[in-house]
């Protein structure tokens, strides 16, 4: 199956491993994958800053791009969720639906594609698990703490699972937003910033000595916060702890010094 | 200010930040509690959202027939177009009676409208009977919560005020004995009320009763003592008949409270009966209030948040309510449902409000009929927007980085000399360049090469093999 990754403009400039190691993991996964380099963008900031207008250029982009593949994967929930949940409405293209319905977070993909390469070496570590609001409420990758439908399952905390000598570590609040939101990370400064080190301190409370998630914006809020206070955490896009498992990718080697 | 500067200012107090925000968690964990006891909650909440929305869609059959019915059964029924018209009817209503004491239990319609401030400006002393909004109205504020409106003070807090108000004693801060103090002082207003005030949480078209649940008892005295009762309703309030309050009464209390039911539930059906020849023979008036409701329902993207019950959950699943406080907010309603209703009104002045928002998506997971409420803050954006109501910094930044992501050759040089730039700058340098990020936040090491570089770099070898 030849697959399309998509690599946002994030993780391109300020986390090139996660792309990578997400190239690394569906190529060992049996996937012949191809990099689009002419799509930066789903959207989604455009979207949520209320400018429509780029981010339908953006979503039409997106659509002329990768219409004819298979799927796309992306390993950012929050970018499959903007085009899963928004594409349609956004681009008039005929194949705004295709694309928008085969455009998955990379837990979301492995899994469902029952294509995770083994999950061998050990990561003798304490993980704690960010929920992205987004991946979980958007793409329903697990069940939201306010509902009570049936249970669905998160395929980050199942791949995670199958990890030797992994822990998962618990939280007093299983799926509180980190106060990344985007936009709302620099103009609400403030309260983006109690909301991320409340988080931290509940990772903290369960023990985790990483964080890790499927979305890199909450990430890179999280780690902006722990660094500045020194706080015991490291944080990994889940992306990077399946490769370091699966294929021996050493993780802190991954800020390439050249 | 807006509430970007207020909640900056809110959150300055670390730990009054916390107390508040795990005070409102602790109200969520209990509604999570609730909703465990009920076999189908989720097919619940679709029941309830399904006749909302069918009620909004024929909501002048629906008034009509009440109003037959209410008048049948003795009320007086009026209809105001705006806050000005509801304000003046309640006015003319006390004043063609010569009464001037009034009592009202919580009313967010009434608050919504400033009848507090109309009534007393022309001499009339009216009294805020649910102690929360007793409290609020003592100091002089707006409820910062629609269920809980003192949620912002602390015990002691309202000791000092009762202190003042009611001559407790100093340091006073035990809730029973407080409680006690406010009972005993609002047993007076009471007792000398002339008419009663109260809210409406659901009118029922069929039979023109209504529905008003508080957890004091205080809209039953205060109908129950005076002669007057006069209504106040929301344009939304009405459901077609009894059998439908069912599944609004098991959602409401749950998810305002985490309580199974609120402790007084209590169905009005035209005026009461006299007592005696003596007495004034009891009166009932029920003033049905537009002020912006009809605009709403107007607008396919927001008609649906007309189905709000206010219980309140969407305040306290919001972390970003959590953590800024409800008077953050600058409006009658705060919080998600809040920043969906308020832009409605008066887009200019509440044009960020929708910004006040991770677009995480707990309140429309929470929210008992199912008002998309993250989904609406975010058409909001595009609609305020296009409205030209953003700040011209925001549409600037978004342009120039839109037209950058759609060229990617353009895209790729500039920010690889951005990185470039931004590896040789001292670490100082570059926080202050990359604020208000940087304002918490320490940068991560700037990659040398992009992912597409990398990639590139790894073809390259891949095609000419190993060396």
């Amino acid at each position: 199956m030849r697959v399309a990754l998509f690599v946002p403009c994030y993780v391109d400039q300020l986390r090139p491993q996660i792309g990578l190691a997400t190239l690394d993991l569906l190529t060992a996964a049996g996937f012949e994958v191809d990099f689009q380099e002419e799509v930066v963008c789903c959207g989604q900031p455009f979207l949520t800053a209320g400018e429509t207008k780029r981010a339908a250029a953006l979503g039409a982009r997106f659509v002329d791009a990768f219409q004819n593949v298979e799927a796309i994967v992306t390993p950012s929930g929050s970018c499959a969720a903007t085009l899963r949940r928004h594409l349609e409405s956004l681009v008039t293209a005929p194949a705004a639906a295709s694309v928008a319905a085969k455009t998955f977070e990379l837990c979301e993909f492995i899994t469902k594609e029952s294509a995770c390469p083994p999950l061998s070496r050990p990561f003798p570590h304490r993980v704690g698990l960010h929920a992205s609001c987004h991946g979980l409420r958007e793409l329903g990758l697990g069940t939201p703490t306010e509902t009570r439908s049936a249970t669905r399952i998160d395929p980050a905390r199942e791949l995670l699972s199958r990890i030797p000598e992994l822990e998962i570590t618990s939280l007093d609040r299983r799926d509180e937003c980190c106060g990344f939101g985007g936009t709302f990370s620099v103009e609400e400064a403030a309260v983006s910033t109690r909301m991320g080190l409340d988080r931290l301190e509940d990772h903290g409370r369960g023990g985790a000595e990483i964080v890790t998630s499927t979305d890199v914006s909450c990430l890179l809020h999280l780690e902006g916060l722990s660094r500045r206070r020194t706080l015991p955490f490291e944080i990994f896009h889940i992306a990077e702890i399946l490769a370091a498992s699966a294929l021996g990718h050493d993780l802190r080697a991954s800020t390439e010094p050249c | 200010m807006g509430h970007v500067d207020r909640a900056r200012e809110f959150v300055r107090d670390e730990s009054r930040t916390k107390w508040h925000d795990e005070s409102l968690w602790f109200v969520r964990a209990k509604r999570d509690e609730a909703a465990d006891t009920v076999p189908d909650w989720e097919a619940l909440r679709d029941e309830a959202a399904t006749i909302k929305r069918d009620a909004l869609s024929r909501l002048p059959d629906l008034w009509r027939q009440f109003e037959t019915a209410a008048t049948e059964a003795g009320a007086v029924v009026h209809w105001a177009r705006d806050a000005e018209e509801h304000n003046q009817i309640v006015l003319n209503l006390l004043e063609e009676r010569g009464f001037r004491r009034v009592v009202k239990s919580k009313s967010m319609l009434t608050e919504e409208c400033g009848l507090n401030p109309f009534l007393e400006a022309r001499g009339i002393e009216i009294i805020d009977t649910d102690l929360g909004e007793r409290i609020v109205q003592l100091r002089n504020e707006r409820p910062s919560h629609i269920v809980m409106p003192a949620i912002h003070l602390k015990r002691s807090e309202v000791g000092k005020l009762f202190e003042k108000e009611m001559g407790a004693p100093v340091g006073l801060d035990d809730p029973d004995a407080l409680t006690a103090l406010a009972r005993q002082d609002l047993r007076k207003r009471f007792l000398a009320a002339e008419a009663g005030i109260t809210g409406v949480n659901f009118a029922v078209a069929e039979t023109g009763s209504f529905v008003v649940v508080t957890n004091e008892g205080n809209a039953d005295l205060g109908t129950a003592l005076p002669s007057l009762h006069i209504a106040c309703v929301g344009l939304e309030k009405i459901i077609p008949a009894p059998g439908d309050l069912a599944p609004f009464l098991r959602l409401l209390a749950r998810s305002a409270t985490g309580q199974p039911i609120s402790a007084y539930t209590s169905h009005f059906r035209g005026p009461r009966e006299a007592e005696d020849i003596e007495s004034p023979a009891p009166a009932m008036h029920i003033v049905i209030v537009d002020n912006g409701r009809s605009d709403l329902l107007a607008q396919p993207s927001f008609r649906d948040a007309l189905a709000c019950i206010r219980c309140g959950a969407c305040l306290n699943t919001c972390p970003v309510y959590r953590r800024s406080g409800g008077h953050s907010y600058g409006t009658t309603i705060p919080g998600p449902i809040g920043s969906v209703l308020e832009p409605s009104r008066d887009p200019k002045a509440h044009a960020e409000l929708p910004h006040a928002c991770t677009l995480c998506g707990s309140c429309t997971d929470v929210c008992p009929v199912r008002v998309p409420l993250h989904h609406q803050l975010l058409t909001w954006r595009a609609h305020l927007a296009e409205g030209g109501h953003h700040p011209t910094r925001r549409r600037v930044a978004f342009g120039l980085a839109g037209r950058l992501f759609a060229h990617p050759r353009a895209y790729e040089i500039l920010t690889k000399a951005g990185r470039r730039v931004a590896r040789r700058l001292p670490a100082a340098w570059l926080d202050r360049l990359t604020s208000p990020w940087t304002e918490a936040r320490t940068l991560p090491p700037i990659p040398a090469r992009s992912f597409r570089e990398q990639m590139r770099a790894r073809e390259r070898q891949a095609t000419r093999g190993p060396r």
